[in-house]
């Protein structure tokens, strides 16, 4: 068994709006092995996000807070480093590909210039070569002229290249732990394949990636684990064949068989009932009971814990 | 359910072009056009859904447009129920209007905040003169066939969920009974667990008020769920369309086996991907020849001189040098 590369332990982040405080990201245990591939899967508003950016800390301060818990990457917890040694960490040990390739870039800068940045602050090179190493990564991510497209603005280039610039800059320092936030939810499924692509090679470099997504298929296509959040908390975690074959949160089996497939069987849609609640008024007990078909009694008193099933399958549900 | 369909389409397309010109210069000289509707034909029949897939910038929303006028097309024909759209003045367009509906991606742009759902649901009644007093009677009838609480009618799009206003905008769209509807996307905003909610109302509506849908998508998985028939479009063009049966089992145009291959479905085992190389080019210069040669992984040296013509079978046509009739 392969070391674990990060351990997230009982994080807790919570966020101060004008409506009052809640908390985004509630009790969250998880690890990534080394050159392993974990999904992290969950609707709009889980926390699945916040997650991430938290490994980074580029929770927006002050509204944002860790509240609790350990960050352990390589030994080391990351919540406790000073700013100056997180900066070392960002962009070099952990970098991150956010959803939206036309935000995550500045638009007032020249791609080579701003690729060549993090080489310079991490790497200390100089800027030639450092501009040789860019250009060499646009090719490896098949952007076609990679020479002429790093004078090229963002604007420039479709939302296709731009995600692939975002990958290149990502890996050009050949990260431990890459993070990818819905890398490809703004792009086409055609170009979504061609990202994917991409993402499938980094492993050979022994890179372990958290892949961010809402989507179940992307989840079954790329990763080896997947953990599962509703509502701010871990509902079910485990390896992809137990996720998909034997789903043992009732969450978790709603998703799995609400998703539309690609047949024309005309066998109907199976949705959850209901809506995911607002995190200021998290129904008591469990957080999914109100939309479970399996709800019980018990349900409405405690909020369940996770519990290890075997082989690392584990769920937070009273059922079983 | 494909035999009970009367064999006189509803809605008939031909040859429909909307280009939009590009000016330049302070003369506004046009320059060029985006071909983003370049010569489609289709029919929808009553009673049925005609599934519209392709990628962003490939025509499909301005195609569902244009069938409602929002665009104006610069050549070409739409026939509804037998009369060209594209004649009609604009007394006659409104009368028309009643009997085509549309819902967008966004609920939330869509609904006027400042209207509350009474109003909202209730506006096309209203302007069509077929209410007079009892709004909150419709209301209330209309939002229970939407399955929305029916004594929300007092509050604002803003205090309901994704889903739950995209249900008040189905209300909205079926309360003057159209025969059509033309969604565009309706669940691309939504979180997957509502997603299928909404499409099971979609479909539940179409039985109980025998509508026909125009429903356009970039997801070939959803639409898979939906249509009858499915047109795949490509660059301003479709590029194979037929039954949904045939398509998603038997796709035989290499862009619809790619956009199918590409998508991620769980329980497959892990197949073989069809990547497809570049970019989609640009509609204001699409590539000679066939549109996707410059994509095409089966691409052969006719693809870049000829247009393909269309092939033809009793459900099918497909637009690609491969087959021959």
């Amino acid at each position: 068994m392969s070391k674990k590369l990060l351990e997230i332990d009982k994080l807790t982040v919570s966020f101060e709006t004008d409506e009052g405080v809640f908390k985004a990201v509630d009790d969250v245990s998880f690890h990534i092995k080394n050159n392993e591939i974990v999904g992290l899967i969950g609707e709009s508003g889980c926390g699945k996000s916040v997650t991430a950016l938290s490994i980074l800390r580029l929770i927006p301060s002050p509204a944002g807070r860790i509240e609790k818990g350990r960050i352990i990457f390589s030994s080391k917890d990351l919540l406790k480093l000073d700013i100056r040694e997180m900066k070392k960490i960002r962009g070099n040990a952990v970098s991150i590909i956010f959803q939206e390739p036309a935000a995550a870039l500045s638009p007032l800068h020249k791609i080579g210039q701003q690729m060549i940045e993090g080489l310079m602050l991490h790497k200390n090179i100089s800027k030639k070569t450092a501009w040789n190493i860019a250009e060499s990564w646009l090719k490896k991510v098949s952007i076609p002229d990679a020479g002429e497209r790093m004078f090229s603005y963002p604007y420039q280039l479709s939302g296709g290249m731009q995600q692939r610039v975002i990958i290149a800059m990502a890996l050009m320092l050949t990260p431990d732990l890459v993070i990818a936030d819905e890398p490809t939810t703004a792009l086409d499924v055609t170009t979504q394949a061609q990202v994917f692509e991409l993402i499938k090679e980094l492993r050979q470099s022994h890179t372990s990636i958290l892949l961010i997504t809402h989507d179940i298929g992307v989840i079954w296509e790329m990763c080896d684990r997947a953990v599962v959040m509703y509502a701010s908390r871990i509902v079910e975690e485990g390896n992809i064949n137990d996720i998909f074959s034997k789903p043992a949160h009732p969450y978790t089996k709603g998703l799995l068989k609400s998703v539309p497939k690609l047949s024309t069987d005309a066998e109907r849609l199976m949705p959850i009932h209901g809506y995911v609640p607002s995190p200021f008024n998290y129904p008591s007990g469990c957080y999914f009971r109100d939309r479970c078909p399996q709800a019980f009694d018990r349900c409405k008193k405690e909020k369940p814990q996770l519990v290890d099933l075997g082989n690392g399958h584990k769920t937070a549900c009273f059922l079983v | 359910m494909d035999n009970q369909l009367i064999k006189q389409p509803i809605l008939e397309i031909r040859n429909l072009k909307t280009w939009f010109p590009i000016k330049r210069g302070i003369m506004a000289r046009t320059e060029g056009y985006v071909k983003a509707v370049d010569g489609i034909s289709m029919h929808l029949y009553k009673g049925e859904t005609l599934g519209l897939v392709g990628e962003s910038g490939c025509g499909k929303t301005t195609l569902g447009r244009t069938l409602l006028r929002l665009e104006e097309p610069q050549k070409g024909k739409i026939l509804f129920l037998g009369k060209n759209l594209l004649d009609l003045k604009r007394k006659k367009l409104k009368k028309m209007r009643k009997k085509i509906q549309m819902i967008f991606q966004d609920p939330l742009t869509s609904l006027n905040p400042r209207m509350n759902v009474l109003d909202i649901v209730t506006e096309g009644l209203v302007e069509y003169k077929i209410i007079k007093n009892n709004k909150e009677d419709h209301a209330k009838r209309l939002m229970k066939e939407v399955g929305l609480d029916e004594n929300s009618i007092y509050r604002y799009p803003h205090e309901f969920s994704g889903g739950q206003r995209q249900r008040i905008s189905i209300a909205r769209s079926i309360s003057l009974k159209p025969d059509l509807l033309v969604c565009d996307e309706p669940v691309s905003a939504l979180d997957v667990s509502v997603q299928a909610q909404i499409i099971n109302l979609l479909l539940d509506l179409r039985d109980s008020y025998n509508l026909s849908y125009i429903f356009i998508s970039h997801d070939i998985s959803i639409v898979s769920n939906i249509a009858n028939r499915i047109a795949v479009m490509y660059l301003g063009k479709i590029v194979e369309q037929g039954p949904a049966f045939d398509i998603i089992n038997n796709p035989m145009h290499p862009y619809t086996k790619a956009l199918i291959n590409a998508v991620p479905t769980p329980g497959i085992y892990k197949k073989k991907k069809i990547v497809l190389k570049g970019e989609t080019p640009s509609p204001s210069s699409p590539p000679p020849g066939c549109n996707f040669h410059t994509r095409c992984p089966e691409v052969m040296d006719i693809c870049g001189k000829i247009e393909p013509q269309e092939l033809k079978t009793e459900m099918r046509q497909v637009w690609c040098h491969l087959y021959k009739g």
